[in-house]
C-alpha cells in the first residue's frame, strides 16, 4: 500500500470509529445523566405514578400509560388504513394514479411533526371536542373509555394525530414488502382462477405478512418517540384516567415540556431516566421490526 | 363421476361457477375499499396542506420573513432570526454530517464484510430508530450542561446525529453500486485506492449521495424536539453559535402553544414557511435520485 492508501484508510477507520463512539456516547450519557434517579428510586421508578417535583418524588407510570394508550390508537387507526393503502398501491392502481398517489403518501411523511401538532391543537382538537367527542360518547358512553369531559386534547387526540404522522410509514414499506413477494405467486394464484381481490387477501397478503407486521412494528416506534405534536395536543397531565378523552402524558412529551424547567439535579436526572426509558424501548421495538421487514424483503433493498 | 355438489345447472353452469358473481362482488368491494384507505392517506395530507396554506398565507410578508419579533402586544414582528438561525444551525451541522458520513459509508462499503462492520450497520439503523428528543439529551448531556449555556451549536449536533444515519446507509450503498469494473479500471491505470474513491468512484456515486443529503437536511429542517434544550431560542440576531439561538421550527412551537392570537397568527406563516422548504427539499431529492438512476443506466 502507498503511503497516501495508508492515510485513507486510516482516516476512513478513523470517522467510522467516531461514528462507533458516538452512538456509544449517546447511551452511556443517557445512563450517567439518570444515575442519581436511578439509585435514588430504583426500579420502583418504573411503576409508581407519582409525579411531584415539589417533594422530588418521581414515578414514570403515568407516562408509559400514555405513551402506551396513544401509541396503541395510532397502530389501531394506522395500520388497516396503511396495510389497504399498500393493497392498493401495489397490486391494484394503474401506474398513472399509483406514482402521484405514493409520492403524496410520501410527502405526508415529510411534513414537520410541529406542523402536526399545529393542525392537531386548532383544527383536530376542537373537531373531536365538538364532533368526534360527543359522537363517541353517545354511541359508547357506557364504556369508562368513552366517558368524562371532553377537552379535545387528551389521549384520543394525541392518538389520532400519531395516525396521520405513521400512516405514511406503514404504507410505504409494506408496498415495498407487497411488491417483493414473487410473480410467480400471484400468477399462480390467478392460473386458480381468483379475481384480483382473493389473489391479494388469500395469497399475497399471507405470504408478506411478517414484513407488514414489522411495518406496523416500525410505525409503532415512530409513534412511541415522537415529541412535539403530542406535545401540543395531549394536553401534558401526569394523571392515569380510563378515559381517552383525559387529558394525559407522554414519556418524550414530558421531558419536551418539563426539561428547561427542571430546577433541582434529582429533578432534571428523572427526566433523563425517561428518556433513557424511551431509548431502550425504542431500540428494542426498532430492532424487531427491522428483523421482521428484513425476513421478507432482505436487508439492502 | 359427478357429486351433488358439482351438479350442472339448466344453464350448463356449475355451483361453484354461479358463485363467481358473488365473488366479483367481493372483488369490487374490496377493490374500492383499498382505493378508500389509499386516498385516506394522502386526502389526510392535502387537508393539512389546506388548513396550513389558507392560515399561514396571510400572515406571510416582507416584514415577517426580515424582522426581529416584537414584544407581546406589539403587532407585527417576524421570524427573520428563525431563519437566520436555521440556516446556520442547519449549515453547521451539515458541514459536520457529510464527513463523518461519507467516512463511514466508504468503509463499509469498501471493507465492509465481517462483524464489525455489520454491528456498525445494525448501530446506524438503531440510531435512525432513536427519539430525537433523546438525541436532543445527549447533545445537552454534551455540549449544553458542561458549558452551562444553551448554544446553536449543540441544536448543530443533535441534528448532525439525526441526519448521520441515512447518510451513512445511503453512501455506502451508493459506493456499492458504482461497478466494481469502473474501480478496477481506475486501479489498472495506477490510481492509488484512494485516488481511485475520491475521483472516481465518489463523483459517479455522487447524485446519491446528494439525494440522500437532501434528504437529511428536509428531515432536520422540521425538527423542533431537541431544540428545545439545545438552541433554546433568541429575541436577537444571533449569528453565533456559542450563544442560544432562534431557530424557525421552535418560533412555531413557541407560538403555537402561546395565548396570543398574533403569534397563532405568525406559527402558521412559520409553519407554512416550514412545509414549503420541505417540500422542496424533497422534490429536489427526488429530482437528484431520477438523475441518479439515469447516471447508473449510463
Amino acid at each position: 500500500m502507498s503511503p497516501a492508501d495508508r492515510g485513507f484508510a486510516a482516516i476512513v477507520y478513523g470517522g467510522s470509529v467516531l461514528f462507533a463512539l458516538l452512538i456509544a456516547g449517546l447511551f452511556v450519557e443517557l445512563v450517567l445523566g439518570s444515575w442519581p434517579s436511578i439509585a435514588a428510586f430504583g426500579p420502583s421508578f418504573i411503576w409508581k405514578s407519582s409525579w411531584d417535583p415539589i417533594t422530588s418524588k418521581f414515578g414514570a407510570l403515568p407516562m408509559i400509560y400514555g405513551t402506551v394508550v396513544t401509541s396503541f390508537i395510532a397502530i389501531a387507526l394506522a395500520a388497516f388504513v396503511g396495510i389497504m393503502a399498500a393493497v392498493f398501491l401495489a397490486d391494484f392502481a394503474p401506474r398513472w394514479l399509483a406514482t402521484p398517489l405514493s409520492f403524496l403518501i410520501e410527502l405526508l411523511a415529510a411534513v414537520p411533526s410541529v406542523v402536526y401538532g399545529l393542525w392537531g391543537l386548532f383544527v383536530l382538537a376542537p373537531f373531536v371536542r365538538t364532533t368526534i367527542g360527543p359522537a363517541l360518547q353517545h354511541a359508547l358512553g357506557w364504556t369508562p373509555l368513552f366517558s368524562g369531559p371532553i377537552y379535545g386534547v387528551g389521549l384520543l387526540t394525541a392518538g389520532i394525530i400519531l395516525a396521520l404522522m405513521i400512516v405514511p410509514t406503514v404504507t410505504a414499506i409494506s408496498r415495498d414488502v407487497i411488491a417483493a413477494i414473487p410473480r410467480d405467486l400471484r400468477e399462480a394464484s390467478a392460473s386458480l382462477g381468483t379475481t384480483k381481490w382473493e389473489t391479494a387477501t388469500r395469497v399475497v397478503l399471507p405470504a408478506a405478512r411478517v414484513g407488514i407486521f414489522g411495518a406496523c412494528v416500525l410505525g409503532l416506534g415512530r409513534a412511541l418517540g415522537e415529541t412535539i405534536a403530542v406535545t401540543m395536543v395531549i394536553g401534558n397531565r401526569p394523571e392515569i384516567s380510563a378515559s381517552l378523552f383525559a387529558p394525559s402524558y407522554t414519556l418524550a412529551s414530558v421531558i419536551a415540556n418539563e426539561f428547561t424547567e427542571a430546577t433541582t439535579g434529582i429533578y432534571i436526572s428523572a427526566l433523563i431516566e425517561l428518556g433513557l426509558i424511551l431509548f431502550v424501548v425504542s431500540i428494542i421495538v426498532n430492532a424487531l421490526a427491522r428483523l421482521m421487514i428484513w425476513s421478507v424483503r432482505g436487508s439492502r433493498a | 363421476m359427478t357429486t351433488p355438489s358439482d351438479a350442472i345447472d339448466e344453464r350448463g353452469f356449475s355451483p361453484r361457477y354461479r358463485r363467481l358473481g358473488r365473488r366479483r362482488i367481493y372483488a369490487s368491494l374490496g377493490t374500492a375499499l383499498a382505493l378508500c384507505c389509499a386516498a385516506i392517506a394522502a386526502g389526510a395530507l392535502l387537508v393539512i396542506l389546506f388548513y396550513v396554506a389558507v392560515q399561514g398565507i396571510g400572515a406571510i410578508n416582507w416584514a415577517f420573513l426580515t424582522q426581529l419579533p416584537h414584544p407581546v402586544g406589539v403587532p407585527g414582528g417576524g421570524v427573520g432570526n428563525g431563519i437566520l438561525g436555521m440556516l446556520i444551525i442547519i449549515g453547521l451541522a451539515t458541514a459536520m454530517a457529510v464527513p463523518l458520513g461519507l467516512l463511514t459509508g466508504i468503509y463499509l462499503a469498501l471493507f465492509g464484510r465481517g462483524a464489525i462492520p455489520e454491528a456498525l450497520r445494525f448501530l446506524s439503523d438503531v440510531l435512525s430508530g432513536v427519539p430525537s428528543i433523546a438525541i436532543g439529551l445527549f447533545a445537552y448531556a454534551v455540549l449544553v450542561a458542561p458549558l452551562k449555556h444553551f448554544s446553536g451549536f449543540s441544536a448543530s449536533f443533535a441534528f448532525m446525529m439525526l441526519m448521520l444515519p441515512l447518510l451513512v446507509r445511503t453512501s455506502e450503498q451508493a459506493i456499492r453500486s458504482v461497478p466494481q469494473t469502473v474501480r478496477e479500471g481506475a486501479l489498472a491505470l495506477g490510481m492509488s485506492n484512494f485516488r481511485a474513491t475520491m475521483f472516481i468512484v465518489l463523483p459517479t456515486a455522487r447524485p446519491a449521495i446528494i439525494t440522500a443529503l437532501l434528504l437529511a437536511i428536509a428531515r432536520v429542517t422540521g425538527e423542533t424536539a431537541p431544540l428545545l434544550f439545545t438552541a433554546f431560542g433568541s429575541q436577537f440576531w444571533e449569528t453565533s453559535p456559542n450563544n442560544p439561538m432562534a431557530v424557525l421550527a421552535l418560533q412555531v412551537f413557541n407560538y403555537a402553544i402561546s395565548p396570543y392570537p398574533n403569534w397563532q397568527q405568525q406559527a402558521w406563516g412559520g409553519a407554512l414557511l416550514l412545509i414549503v422548504a420541505v417540500f422542496v427539499l424533497s422534490l429536489g431529492a427526488r429530482f437528484m435520485l431520477r438523475r441518479a438512476m439515469r447516471g447508473l443506466d449510463a
